[in-house]
This record gives C-alpha cells, sequence and structure tokens, in this order.
C-alpha cells in the first residue's frame, strides 16, 4: 500500500473546475466535507453541477447557512441534483426564480444511481416514482408482471467525502450517522477527496473494520472546520 | 361540536399500532411525536433513512453528537443493539420490505390511497427526501394528519390535487378524528374519536366514507395540544 498526498483544503479546491459535476457527501450537516467546502466558496468556482443529497440549511430568518448552502448562496452552481431542499430557502429562491436547475430525485433513487456510476453498471430497475413527476421521459420496464422505471447511474468529475479515520494508504472509517452517502460517493467521483478528522499510520485501522478501501481514495484533506 | 386540532391524538393512536419486533421509520412533522407514545412494553426498531436501526430516546441537552442525527437533523441517542448503514444500504432495507410501517405526514391523501406531501407547485417545494421510498417499500404505509387544514377543507380527498409522492400505496389514514383504512377506493371508518360521530366526520370531508359495521368510539386521552 503507497501513502496518498495529504493537501490542504485550498488544493483541494483547486482540483474542481469551472463546469465540473461534483458530489459532496453528507446529509443536512452531518457528514460533510466542510472544510473543503469553505474553501471552495473562497475559490468561488463556478458552473458546477453539485450532486448531494440536500442542500444543508440557508435560513433567511436567522442568516444561518451550513454545508454546501455556502455554494449556493456564492451561485456557484448552475445545476443542483438531490432529493431534498427543504431547509435550504436560497435554493428554492433560485429555483422558484428559474436561476438555477433543480432536479429532485427520491433520496433512495439518488444514493442507487450514485452506486450505479460507482459500479459500472448501466442503470437499474425501482418501483420508486410509478404514478408520480419523477416518472415523465423515464423508461418502464416491467418484470415478472411488475412495472419499475429505468433508473441512469450518476458520476462526477469530482466527489468530497468526510470520514471520522483515514490511514495515510486512505483507507477510511465513518462515524455514526456520518457516514450517510460518503461510502457510495468515494466510489463514483473520477477524483476523490476525502476530509478526515484524524489521519493515523497504513495498519493501524483493523482491516475488518475499513468501511471504504483505499482504492477509491485519491487525496486526504485534515479537517478543521467540523460543522 | 367545535373542531379542535390535536395532533397528539393522532400521535397516540399510531403508537399503539405497532408490536414488539417491528421495524417503524417515523417520517418528519408530526409522525416524529409518536415515539413518546410507544407502551414501554413495546420493543420495536426505530430506523432512519439517514442509516441507522435502533434510535434511542433524544439526548438531554449538551451531550448531542453532530455525528449522530435523524433524518429530519434531530440529534438522537442509540438503542443498545443499534447499527449504521450507509443510504444505499438504508434504502435496500426500505425498498426491500424489511420497514414493517412507514408513518408520513401527508398535505393530502385520497381514498385511492394515494398521498401527496412533497410539493406545493409555485409555492413549497421541500423535495421528497425518501418519502417515495419509504411509501413504496414499507409493508404498511400510514398516513398521519390532522383532519383539516387551516383553511377547514379536509385533507382526506376523492382524488389528489398535488403532485403525488406515491400512487395507491397508503393503508391507513389516523386522522384527530379517526382511523381510516383505505380499501377498494374507499374510506372505511373503523374507529371514530369521542366527541366525534361518524356523521359528523363524513359531512366535512370531501371523500367516501364507508362506515364499518363493527367501528368503535374510542376516547384517546392525551394532553390539549391544540396544532
Amino acid at each position: 500500500m503507497i501513502d496518498i498526498p495529504i493537501i490542504s483544503a485550498a488544493d483541494a479546491a483547486g482540483k474542481i473546475n469551472e463546469g465540473d459535476s461534483l458530489m459532496v457527501g453528507g446529509f443536512l450537516n452531518c457528514g460533510s466535507p466542510h472544510t473543503i467546502i469553505l474553501a471552495l466558496k473562497e475559490k468561488g468556482t463556478k458552473n458546477l453541477t453539485l450532486i448531494c443529497n440536500d442542500t444543508a440549511v440557508h435560513d433567511f430568518k436567522t442568516g444561518k447557512i451550513t454545508g454546501v448552502g455556502h455554494l449556493i448562496q456564492g451561485r456557484q452552481c448552475k445545476k443542483i441534483i438531490a432529493s431534498h431542499i427543504g431547509a435550504n430557502q436560497e435554493t428554492q429562491r433560485q429555483m422558484n426564480a428559474g436561476e438555477t436547475e433543480v432536479e429532485l430525485v427520491p433520496q433512495g433513487t439518488l444514493v442507487e444511481q450514485v452506486r450505479a456510476g460507482g459500479a459500472g453498471l448501466g442503470g437499474f430497475l425501482t418501483p420508486t416514482g410509478l404514478g408520480t413527476e419523477v416518472a415523465n421521459g423515464k423508461q418502464v420496464i416491467v418484470v415478472a408482471h411488475k412495472p419499475y422505471l429505468l433508473e441512469l447511474p450518476l458520476k462526477a468529475d469530482v466527489a468530497i467525502i468526510k470520514a471520522r479515520k483515514a490511514d495515510k494508504s486512505g483507507n477510511l472509517v465513518y462515524n455514526g450517522t456520518a457516514r450517510n452517502f460518503n461510502p457510495l460517493m468515494a466510489t463514483a467521483g473520477v477524483l476523490v477527496i476525502a476530509e478526515v478528522e484524524e489521519i493515523v499510520e497504513t495498519g493501524e485501522i483493523d482491516p475488518n473494520e475499513i468501511h471504504t478501501p483505499s482504492i477509491f481514495v485519491d487525496f486526504l484533506v485534515q479537517a478543521i472546520q467540523l460543522d | 361540536m367545535e373542531y379542535v386540532a390535536n395532533k397528539e391524538i393522532v400521535a397516540k393512536r399510531i403508537a399503539g399500532i405497532f408490536k414488539t419486533g417491528e421495524v417503524i421509520n417515523l417520517g418528519i412533522g408530526l409522525p416524529t411525536l409518536v415515539e413518546k407514545y410507544i407502551p414501554q412494553d413495546v420493543s420495536i426498531a426505530l430506523q432512519s433513512e439517514i442509516g441507522i436501526m435502533g434510535i434511542g430516546p433524544a439526548p438531554v441537552k449538551g451531550s448531542e453528537d453532530r455525528d449522530l442525527i435523524d433524518a429530519g437533523g434531530s440529534p438522537i441517542t442509540l438503542w443498545t443493539g443499534s447499527c449504521f448503514f450507509d443510504s444505499a444500504t438504508s434504502f435496500g432495507i426500505i425498498r426491500g420490505g424489511h420497514v414493517d410501517y412507514s408513518v408520513l405526514g401527508v398535505l393530502e391523501v385520497d381514498q385511492e390511497g394515494s398521498l401527496a406531501n412533497y410539493k406545493v407547485p409555485g409555492k413549497m417545494v421541500p423535495g421528497m427526501g425518501g418519502a417515495m421510498d419509504l411509501t413504496t417499500g414499507a409493508r404498511v404505509v400510514i398516513a398521519a394528519t390532522l383532519h383539516f387544514q387551516p383553511s377547514g377543507a379536509s385533507r382526506m380527498k376523492r382524488c389528489c390535487t398535488l403532485p403525488l409522492t406515491a400512487m395507491h400505496k397508503v393503508n391507513l389514514v389516523v386522522t384527530d378524528l379517526g382511523v381510516f383504512q383505505v380499501l377498494g377506493g374507499r374510506f372505511h371508518l373503523t374507529e371514530c374519536f369521542a366527541p366525534y360521530t361518524p356523521e359528523w366526520i363524513q359531512e366535512r370531508t370531501d371523500a367516501d366514507i364507508i362506515v364499518k359495521n363493527d367501528y368503535r368510539i374510542v376516547t384517546i386521552d392525551v394532553p390539549p395540544n391544540p396544532a
């Protein structure tokens, strides 16, 4: 096992280019790579296609902004693919004003699209969304007398994810409900950058307890901002 | 007779449905109130789509863990034997029929068993999150709702007018007036909560309600909590 580079959050943000598709791990504020997100906001890279479970928080009343909400506030995303935008009033505002394209996807479909993208699959069949707007324009395939929607895989130019711990070769361990989309996005980014709270020597993590194998991870960033 | 909205009645009645060993997913909003009414001698596993089975009571203030939240973003604790999993596994559990009951709040629910709860076009578009998968995959889908909208219109309809979250998936509707089975394109009143009567409910509900011969008048004893 070779060590992978440990880079600064600014250098990580520098690997995300204008117009890139970008997967960001996390569920609301739990398990997002907050340090890299803030560096990307600082850098101001635009025209991103953001793929994320939700768009975190932006509350007009309190002014509170968290997670990828910073990228949306900075108008850095031309398109957002997410399952939930209810806690971010700015996402809803940009969508209603026609400023940003928002594609709402059922959460189980979204994560499976990411999984399929990372696993080399051409798509999958799901009953979720049948009879709803989600089915519009999609192929229905009947298997054993049951209808399913054909959903296609998702990949991204870059995935930024968050883990509790890494070894220097990039094996990752998550903590609690901060795991969520992170292990799937680790497989579906052409370039994968993992922000972690602790970096240990390779060999220090029991191989039985590794959640994401190092093969998926290209760079490590030390987490500074935790929420 | 004057109608006084009371979410606690809905929550307490639903809590009485579950049996030891069952797996329950409680949605955001009204369904989160159900947990506190689950009887002490009934041992269920609360699943949350963020990736946990075995949610314990809310933490005491000051002991919250940023890596432990439910799908609504509220801090949680762990039950003995709880476990974490990634979002793909979580939705495998949900779509795969391994969740016994999915309890969801609704904007509208109709007598065909369709429900709408993720979008009011042009006004409020929070997104479906996991709701489409939960309604598709759970063994029993329970719609939990106040009987009337603030405008006075019933949330139970002949046919939903809002974009659907799922078509023909709701098995049971519990409101603050009674319990309704969804069967054969009709609501069937099985329990009527005192002091209301079946006739009072039928007159004010914009749907076809059949009163079961063996329906019961039930008193749900909860603290007054007008919504």
